[in-house]
């Protein structure tokens, strides 16, 4: 019996040399195989061949941001960032007018202060409705102006950042509710109201964003009474939101089917009604498992927004291309798309890494 | 009057002969398969039925009926004088009356063993929110899990989930009770803290149905078990009856199969 029973008070030994610190990593993660091995020397090689080139442009050659475009066409071999210098107001504002310009930007400002402020939970409360109307409120005063000895700017000014920010933002927070009433009567018990969100949802999925633009700038006008004119911002924004609402509803659908029949019994079961199911029980619920889906739709649909281009509005794409045609400065592209990539990038990002949080805290405590 | 009642058999406490669940002539199908047959069904207030019978023979889909979770096509249901139909408002007014305590628990797994409880009295009943806190708390000591009010329905096990949602159903003051099964899904160490909570109710004279195949239970609990067979009431009986001298051979049939293995 005792011959079975280990001896207390062995010491605690170090693991063996090879399955521990940097070089088993190297070998268990990189050279695990004699294919990995190739490629990870391969993948070295590549990197080794293109980064040093691409710093000294980027960087070590580059001129500075108060370069001439004469400068950079006499010695081409780094980047000009005397471009982005010259452009930049007119890249992130458009054709605001100059002097006027504080007031974009400041409309940026609002845009980020309330985002940031909405990643809060703690802030998840029907007031914050109020806020998000009075920031609306102020953007529209800072954009248009009229008011408050502030110059009237039409919103065929309007350009670059902002109107990203203003496309996307407006189009998918009133996408928003919209998709779950479209979800939710997907799945209604009522024929004619089943019937509507699918066809809706459908006919709006089955044909190209672009199309739905031209559709919404061209077409639109041809239907409306002599006189009546619908402002080509608010078309493009409708047609947005339609677009967004179709996709979106389908992600949040996802979600739906994702709970269990036994919620909605037990609800039923306590006497809730039907929206106070939804809203209490089932929304909740099936919001947080859509959230992927749901970001994944958010962040196309804020690159999305560069296809108004196309009916002629200037989103930030289209100013840096506007920028791009400017004689002195034409051929400068690669410098022009680097930096607006790198304004998406941030944005979309920022969204990626705010969904991954908003996961994990949603599914802390209550699964096992 | 009810089968056994006509029988002349006695229920083990005085009931007081209001009647509250009048089902008659209940039938429903599943596209062509018949599973409820023609039940008739009173059940006075405080009475307390046990519903037994093999799988598939309608039990749950009949306790299911009283609460509207299942829709009959033919016969009449009426439930503390609200008749069930199509009408929306009757079946909420109903199913504020009528708790109900499932298989698989179906606690709400985002909101705390408090807010689950705190939830319909306060959105149905429209009860302040202290109230119904404080109401949830006696409940949750009740059935001996007060000090679980602020984990997440994930964090219990079966048994303390199943306590959990009984005292949910309990919170919105239920004239009724319906348990579908409510050990089923427990491992067998915690069958016996969710059936003393059972027990516990019981002698409050809480009206109950329960779905259930404990047959311990129905013995020391019930006034009345009801065998189902086929989408049929086959028997209705006092639990001394129905175990020792039962009388249709389905029954017979049926009690050899679960008291001998």
């Amino acid at each position: 019996m005792t011959d079975n029973v280990q001896s207390v008070g062995l010491p605690d030994e170090r693991p063996p040399a090879n399955t521990v610190g940097p070089i088993a990593w190297l070998r268990s993660n990189l050279f695990n195989s004699w294919y990995n091995a190739i490629l990870t020397i391969l993948v070295l090689a590549l990197l080794v061949s293109a980064i040093p080139p691409f710093v000294g442009w980027l960087l070590v050659n580059a001129h500075g941001f108060d370069s001439t475009s004469t400068v950079c066409r006499q010695d081409a071999g780094g980047a000009c960032w005397g471009f982005i210098g010259e452009k930049l107001r007119f890249i992130m504002f458009g054709m605001f007018p100059w002097d006027e310009q504080w007031r974009p930007l400041l409309t940026i400002c609002v845009f980020i202060a309330l985002l940031v402020a909405s990643c809060d939970r703690r802030f998840w409360k029907p007031w914050f409705g109020l806020v998000w109307a009075a920031g609306l409120t102020l953007v529209a005063i800072l954009m248009w102006g009229g008011v408050f000895g502030l110059t009237y700017v039409e919103n065929t000014l309007w350009g670059g950042l902002p109107l990203t920010i203003i496309l996307s933002v407006i189009g998918l927070a009133v996408a928003f509710p919209v998709s779950i009433l479209l979800a939710l009567g997907r799945r209604s018990d009522m024929p004619a109201v089943k019937v509507l969100c699918v066809t809706y949802i459908e006919l709006i999925r089955g044909v190209p964003l672009i199309s739905l633009l031209f559709m919404a700038s061209v077409m639109l006008p041809l239907f409306l009474p002599n006189g009546v004119s619908v402002d080509k911002l608010l078309r493009a924004q409708i047609a947005f939101i339609m677009f967004a609402a179709a996709y979106m509803a389908e992600a949040i659908r996802g979600g739906l089917q994702a709970i269990p029949k036994g919620q909605y019994e037990a609800a039923d079961g306590l006497g809730l009604s039907y929206w106070q199911k939804m809203r209490k029980i089932i929304l909740p619920q099936a919001l947080a498992i859509a959230i992927p889906p749901l970001v994944n739709t958010f962040i196309s649909f804020f690159k999305d927004t560069s296809l108004v281009i196309i009916i002629g509005l200037y989103d930030l794409l289209g100013t840096a291309k506007a920028a791009l045609s400017d004689p002195s400065w034409r051929g400068f592209y690669r410098e022009a798309y680097l930096f607006i990539g790198v304004i998406y990038w941030i944005f979309c990002f920022s969204m990626s890494k705010y969904s991954q949080k908003l996961e994990r805290d949603l599914n802390r405590g209550h699964r096992r | 009057m009810s089968q056994a009642m006509s029988q002349g058999t006695k229920p083990k406490h005085t009931l007081s002969g209001e009647e509250i669940i009048r089902c008659t002539g209940v039938n429903k199908w599943y596209g062509e398969f018949h599973v409820l047959k023609n039940i008739n069904l009173n059940v006075q207030k405080g009475e307390r039925i046990v519903v037994c019978g093999p799988s598939g023979s309608g039990k749950s889909t009949m306790i299911r009926c009283l609460n509207r979770l299942e829709e009959h096509q033919k016969g009449t249901i009426v439930i503390d004088g609200i008749e069930l139909t199509n009408n929306l408002k009757n079946i909420e007014l109903v199913r504020r009356e009528v708790g109900m305590v499932f298989q698989h628990f179906n606690l709400f797994p985002h909101l705390t063993v408090l807010e689950n409880c705190t939830l319909a009295p306060i959105w149905v009943r429209k009860m302040p929110k202290a109230e119904a806190e404080e109401r949830a708390m006696s409940y949750l000591t009740r059935v001996r899990i007060a000090e679980q009010a602020r984990k997440y329905p994930g964090q219990l096990s079966g048994g303390q989930q199943q306590r959990v949602a009984i005292a949910r159903s309990l919170c919105m003051s239920p004239k009724v009770m319906l348990f579908d099964e409510p050990t089923s899904a427990l491992d067998p160490e915690m069958v016996k803290e969710v059936l003393d909570v059972m027990i516990g109710l019981a002698e409050d004279g809480m009206t109950m149905l329960c779905v259930t195949h404990e047959m311990g239970f129905a013995k020391s609990v019930a006034d009345r078990v009801i065998f189902m067979d086929r989408g049929e009431i086959v028997e209705q009986d006092t639990p001394d009856e129905f175990f020792s001298n039962p009388k249709s051979d389905r029954t017979r049939l049926f009690l050899s199969q679960i008291l001998n293995h």
